[in-house]
This record gives structure tokens, C-alpha cells and sequence, in this order.
């Protein structure tokens, strides 16, 4: 049980904590919520900036501590976060590092660490969410391209993505799970119509994209045809294990903030009100230990987070909700007017517990893959 | 930073686990008093407690030349999570503390208790009672393993009573407690069969069980961190995930064993009743959710 940092990982912190101080005040002013093709300047220009200053691969450093210590840092400092290169970075990317081959990856992984190149994520169908292995977006074999069919739903960024990681069934007559393939596809290709959706939060950032006849090249498929369900898991326990690492630490801040307003407001007064933020409090520190323990594990066992993130994920996206109505009940009325502070946050907040696997189905992994119980119907 | 147990420290956990599997029955209440018996009055088993400072429980953070292993708190917190897991009965955390300060509580000889708030366990078998026990008065304990009494003032933090050591190893062994409850649950839940199936095919059953491990790897996480900072604000939060855990814990596991696990031939209610004690020992959960709330307050 070691939790200092080498002397070499204080130096790496010193050192981006001098270039953040320098290289903050230099970055544009923040666009609205809702303007994608504003934020995909903004935050491509921000992971230019780490990609000059030489912190562009940090997120899939191998040293996980390293990640660590960018993340509390950034944090710290204010820094915006991944945004809209939020798939690329820490689901795609990852995944095309453990399983593309070494001219997919010298195709692919440069432009996104240097901000080129964002993607999205073509996974959930209208009819496969959270039986994902159920998908029907089918791929065809044509000579050296896949002819795409099908629809993809609760897409982040499609209208402003230059690239999708998208499952495909290529074994129509396999069981289910054998006959998915993983593939990079062009969004400029033609046959993609992209469909915004406005969510409860009132945001456009969820899309439906519909995919006619789309020829995406065989060389695009990451690991063998068929062999998607793996690679999938790879991609899942990214975006389980580690893709929600950099929030906890906002979330520590956020409560700071909050505690600060309700001195400022009187609501602190409330002893109620002051134990449920201390147990947040409580909860959170903890959340960030965890994120240690899950970090120390998944360095010893080479890089790949393993089920621990499911145990994380569903604490984790509860402790969010719980977070936001605690704010509510500081802002009291305030709480209602959607230009306030952390009102769309606590908007935003319903989300955590139904993105990358409901929290039903997190209690389902931890449940049989963890503790060994009979698998259900 | 590797958070991980070192090869030192799985070994000790293995050791003691060993020697607690030797020293205590499986079921501490067998079967339980029959139907109109009394419950029997817990006695505190005093060769069980030489056993003990034989195997180097109380003596554990006292330097070797004193006659320790010259551990610190994570060495300590590992071994009072075994503790808890199987319900070892008796002043544990008063006697190892008073370690190096009482004669013969190091070996084990002389059993030692402490006014912790309100509460004084073990009181009537101690030997040596730390803080102010004037005028305790017996309560009817609700936890079958644990006698209980009561002073009539709260000991102040003057007193020295107030000791962040005794509520991280309190909250050790709530973790202990919680993590056994899940084990109990998810093999009860594997072997019994309703419908015709195990009923931890269930997703409802499945669902508790797995609350149960999310609790328990929280509190794990906070508990261990807190024994390695040594943090007084980071011991509290620990204590009130490791109370959570332990409570919330036994009360699903009786739940899984159903109407079973109502009664005393599962032995599930002994995790729920120890649990309840050690969350009324400081800090409870309203005291470390203020000492929490204090140190947000104090955030810059």
C-alpha cells in the first residue's frame, strides 16, 4: 500500500503545473454549450496545444500514475476537459493502440493525439442498447470494402465526427456475440445521414445516423472479421475503467464550490444540509481512492482496466446525481433557471447511470463476473 | 504509487487468517439457544486472548525491540479486517492500544477497555478501563457477542479518547464484517434453489449482492487509503463508508438468506448486531459527516 508519488512523477508535476499556469490564459474564450462545431474547434485546439507541449498521449501513458497527476492537474488548473475528443482519446484510440495492427495505428492514433481527427461512437442501435450484442447494422463483403446497412442512436458528435468506431454484423448466421466485426469509418463517406436528437438536458449533442449502402475498405476493421465482441469488451472497459477518471476530480471541485455558495447563501446553517455535503465529501475522496486501487491493479496486470470499473462506474454515476441535487438544494429556487450554475449539470447528471451500460446491467457484470453468480436468462 | 497489498502484506493476511480459522469456532452462537432458553452472557475467553498476544495481535505496531513486529497502521488494519470478518469477540482495539503503555496487554495477560462517547464494552472482564467509567450502568446489549455499559457523560476529546487509531481498526473490522456478509450472501445465493434454479440467477437477488460488493471495495478503498495518510479527516470518512458498509451489508444478507436469515440458525444477525455497535463508537455518521464538512469548508 503505497500511494506516494517518485520523485520524477513530482518533477512531471511541477512541470505541467508551471505550463498550465502559462498556457491557460492563452486559450480562447470557452464557446456555448450547444455550438458543436464551436467546441470542436475549441477542444481540438486545447489537445493541440498538450500534443506541442508534449502531453498529448498522457491518457494512454504507460504509466498510469502519470494519468493520474494530469488529470488532478488539469483539474486543478481549470483546463478544459477532453470534450469533443472524448471517443477518440479514450475509447478508440486505446483500442486501436491493444488491437490494430502497426499501419493502423500509425494511421489513426497520431491525428487524434494531435487534435486532427475526432470520432464518435457508432455502438447502441434503436433496438440494441443495452443488449448490444443484439445489433443489425450488417456488413457485406464486396471485394476489399464492407457495404454498411443499418442505424446507429445516442451518437455524441456525429454532425461535427471525422471518423466512427462502428459494429458491424458480418456472420449474420453465427450466434450472436461471434458475428460482430469493429470498424473506423469515414463520416464523410457517402450513405451517412446524421440525424440530431435534442436531449432531456436541451443539448443537440446526441445523434440517430443512418447508414445506406456506406463502403467502408476491409483494411478499416480492428482485429479479425468476427472478432468485434472482444475488441468491443477492450473498448468497454476503457470507457468503463478509466474514461470517467478526470470527472471525479471535477466533481471534488464542484463540491468545494458548493460548499463556498452555501456558506455564502446561508444554507450552510443547515446541519442536514452540511452532513449530506460532508458525506459527499466522504464519498468522493473515496471514489478517487478507488481510482488508485484500479490503477494499481490493471498496471500489474498489463494496462487493460478490468471488471473493477463496473464497481466504480456504478458508484460513481449515483454519487454524480446525488452531487447535483445537492446543489439544487443550496440554489433553492435558483436551481430552476437553466442559466445558473449547475443546473445543466444536474440535467447532464441523468445520463451517467445509463451511458456505457445502465446501471442494472453494471450490477449484472459485477454480479456474475466478479462474484461468480449464475448467469441470467 | 502501488496501492496494492505488498507480498509482505498478503502474507500477514494469509497468517492471520490462518490463525483465527485455528482460535474461533466457524459459528460463535451454535445453532443458537434453544426455543425459551436465555441467551447466554458473552464471557470473555482468556486463554483465546493469550492466544491472541501470542500471535502477536496486540503487539503488532510496537517496535521489535520492545518485543513487537514493528508494523504500522496498514499492517494493523489488514489484521483487525480479519478480525472482523469473523467476528473475533472482545476489547481488540483497546487492548492493542494500550500495547507498550499497560503492562501485559501486549501479551495478552491483561485485557484492557475503553470509554469510547458513551459506550464501555467488556467493561465487567477488563482488568484496566481507559478514560472515566464512573457510574456506567449495564445495558441489555442488543449484539449477543458484545456486553455493553453506559456512562452518563460523553468522555470529552480531552481525554484523549477521542483517537483516530481506534476508528480506523473500528472501521477495519466493520470492513471485515461487510466483506464476509457478502461472501455469506453469494454462496447462500448460489446454493439454495427456488423455481428451480439458484435464486443468484435472480436479478433482484443478483442486484443486492452486488450493492454489497460495490460497498465493500468503496470502504475497502477508503479504509486503506486512511491507514497509509494517517489523515484524521480521511479516518473519519473511512469509518462512515466502513459503518455503511457493514450495516448495510448484514441487513441485505439477511435478506438473501430470507426467512432463514431471521432466525439464529443462520448467524447472519450477529454481523448486523456487531455492526450496529461499532457505528455507535466514534465518530458515528453524523460526527463524520460534520468533520467532513469541515474540511470542505476549509477548502481554499
Amino acid at each position: 500500500m503505497d500511494l506516494t508519488y517518485t520523485a520524477e512523477e513530482e518533477a512531471f508535476r511541477t512541470r505541467l503545473r508551471d505550463w498550465l499556469a502559462a498556457s491557460l490564459p492563452t486559450l480562447p474564450p470557452a464557446p456555448s454549450p450547444d455550438d458543436w462545431p464551436g467546441r470542436r474547434a475549441y477542444d481540438t485546439a486545447w489537445q493541440r496545444m498538450l500534443y506541442d507541449a508534449g502531453y498529448g498521449e498522457v491518457h494512454w501513458d504507460a504509466a498510469p500514475t502519470r494519468r493520474l497527476i494530469f488529470l488532478e492537474e488539469t483539474e486543478r488548473a481549470g483546463a478544459p476537459y477532453v470534450g469533443a475528443n472524448f471517443v477518440g482519446l479514450l475509447h478508440a484510440g486505446p483500442t486501436i493502440a491493444a488491437e490494430g495492427t502497426a499501419e493502423q495505428r500509425q494511421r489513426w492514433l497520431p491525428p487524434i493525439l494531435r487534435g486532427d481527427e475526432i470520432w464518435c461512437q457508432g455502438f447502441s442501435e434503436p433496438d440494441a442498447g443495452s443488449d448490444l450484442a443484439s445489433l443489425r447494422t450488417k456488413a457485406v463483403r464486396d471485394g476489399d470494402s464492407y457495404i454498411v446497412t443499418g442505424s446507429k442512436i445516442w451518437t455524441s458528435h456525429a454532425e461535427v465526427a471525422d471518423w466512427c468506431e462502428l459494429l458491424v454484423r458480418t456472420g449474420p448466421g453465427t450466434p450472436k456475440h461471434r458475428g460482430i466485426s469493429w470498424l473506423a469509418m469515414p463520416m464523410d463517406a457517402p450513405g451517412i445521414t446524421v440525424r440530431p436528437l435534442r436531449t432531456l438536458a436541451g443539448s443537440a449533442e446526441f445523434a440517430e445516423v443512418f447508414l445506406d449502402e456506406v463502403r467502408v475498405p476491409v483494411a478499416n476493421r480492428i482485429g479479425e472479421e468476427n472478432d468485434g465482441w472482444r475488441v468491443t469488451m477492450v473498448t468497454l472497459s476503457f470507457e468503463r475503467g478509466t474514461a470517467f477518471v478526470g470527472e471525479v476530480v471535477a466533481c471534488r471541485r464542484t463540491l468545494g464550490e458548493l460548499a463556498a455558495a452555501a456558506r455564502g447563501n446561508s444554507r450552510w446553517d443547515d446541519p442536514a444540509l452540511r452532513r449530506r455535503l460532508g458525506r459527499l465529501h466522504a464519498e468522493f475522496g473515496a471514489l478517487w481512492r478507488l481510482i488508485q486501487w484500479n490503477v494499481s491493479e490493471s498496471q500489474a496486470t498489463g494496462g487493460v482496466p478490468g471488471v473493477g470499473g463496473s464497481v466504480f462506474k456504478l458508484r460513481y454515476s449515483h454519487a454524480r446525481q446525488e452531487l447535483y441535487e445537492a446543489a439544487a438544494d443550496v440554489l433553492g429556487p435558483d436551481s430552476l433557471d437553466l442559466s445558473r450554475a449547475w443546473t445543466p449539470e444536474r440535467l447532464s447528471s441523468l445520463s451517467y447511470t445509463i451511458a456505457a451500460g445502465t446501471s442494472q446491467i453494471q450490477q449484472n457484470i459485477i454480479a456474475e463476473r466478479i462474484l461468480g453468480l449464475p448467469k441470467g436468462p | 504509487m502501488d496501492f496494492r497489498l505488498t507480498s509482505e502484506q498478503r502474507a500477514l493476511r494469509a497468517g492471520v487468517r490462518e490463525v483465527l480459522s485455528r482460535l474461533l469456532p466457524e459459528d460463535p452462537v451454535p445453532g443458537g439457544p434453544g426455543p425459551g432458553d436465555p441467551v447466554p452472557a458473552p464471557r470473555l475467553d482468556r486463554a483465546l486472548w493469550r492466544e491472541l498476544g501470542r500471535a502477536g495481535f496486540f503487539s503488532l505496531r510496537l517496535d521489535e525491540k520492545e518485543g513487537g513486529a514493528g508494523g504500522g497502521l496498514p499492517e494493523a488494519v489488514l489484521v483487525f479486517e480479519e478480525a472482523g470478518r469473523v467476528l473475533l469477540p472482545g476489547p481488540l482495539v483497546a487492548t492493542h492500544l494500550a500495547a507498550g503503555s499497560v503492562e501485559g496487554a501486549a501479551a495478552g495477560e491483561t485485557v484492557v477497555t475503553r470509554v469510547d462517547g458513551v459506550l464501555v464494552p467488556w467493561l465487567d472482564a477488563a482488568d484496566q478501563v481507559l478514560g472515566d467509567a464512573t457510574g456506567a450502568v449495564p445495558l441489555r446489549s442488543v449484539d449477543p457477542l458484545t456486553p455493553l455499559h453506559r456512562v452518563p457523560r460523553p468522555a470529552s476529546a480531552a481525554e484523549g479518547t477521542h483517537d483516530g487509531v481506534a476508528a480506523l481498526l473500528t472501521a477495519a473490522e466493520q470492513l471485515g464484517s461487510a466483506a464476509c456478509a457478502t461472501d455469506r450472501a453469494v454462496r447462500h445465493a448460489t446454493q439454495r434453489e427456488q423455481f428451480g434454479r439458484p435464486v443468484g440467477g435472480f436479478q433482484a437477488v443478483k442486484h443486492l449482492c452486488a450493492q454489497m460488493l460495490v460497498r465493500t471495495e468503496l470502504a475497502r478503498s477508503a479504509v486503506y487509503a486512511a491507514a497509509v495518510t494517517g489523515d484524521r479527516t480521511e479516518i473519519a470518512g473511512a469509518k462512515l463508508l466502513a459503518d455503511d458498509a457493514a450495516v448495510r451489508n448484514a441487513r441485505d444478507c439477511v435478506q438473501v438468506h430470507g426467512g432463514m436469515g431471521f432466525t439464529w440458525e443462520a448467524g447472519v444477525h450477529l454481523h448486523l448486531k456487531r455492526a450496529w455497535v461499532r457505528a455507535q463508537l466514534w465518530p458515528t455518521a453524523g460526527e463524520a459527516a460534520d468533520i467532513q464538512a469541515e474540511a470542505l469548508a476549509a477548502l481554499p
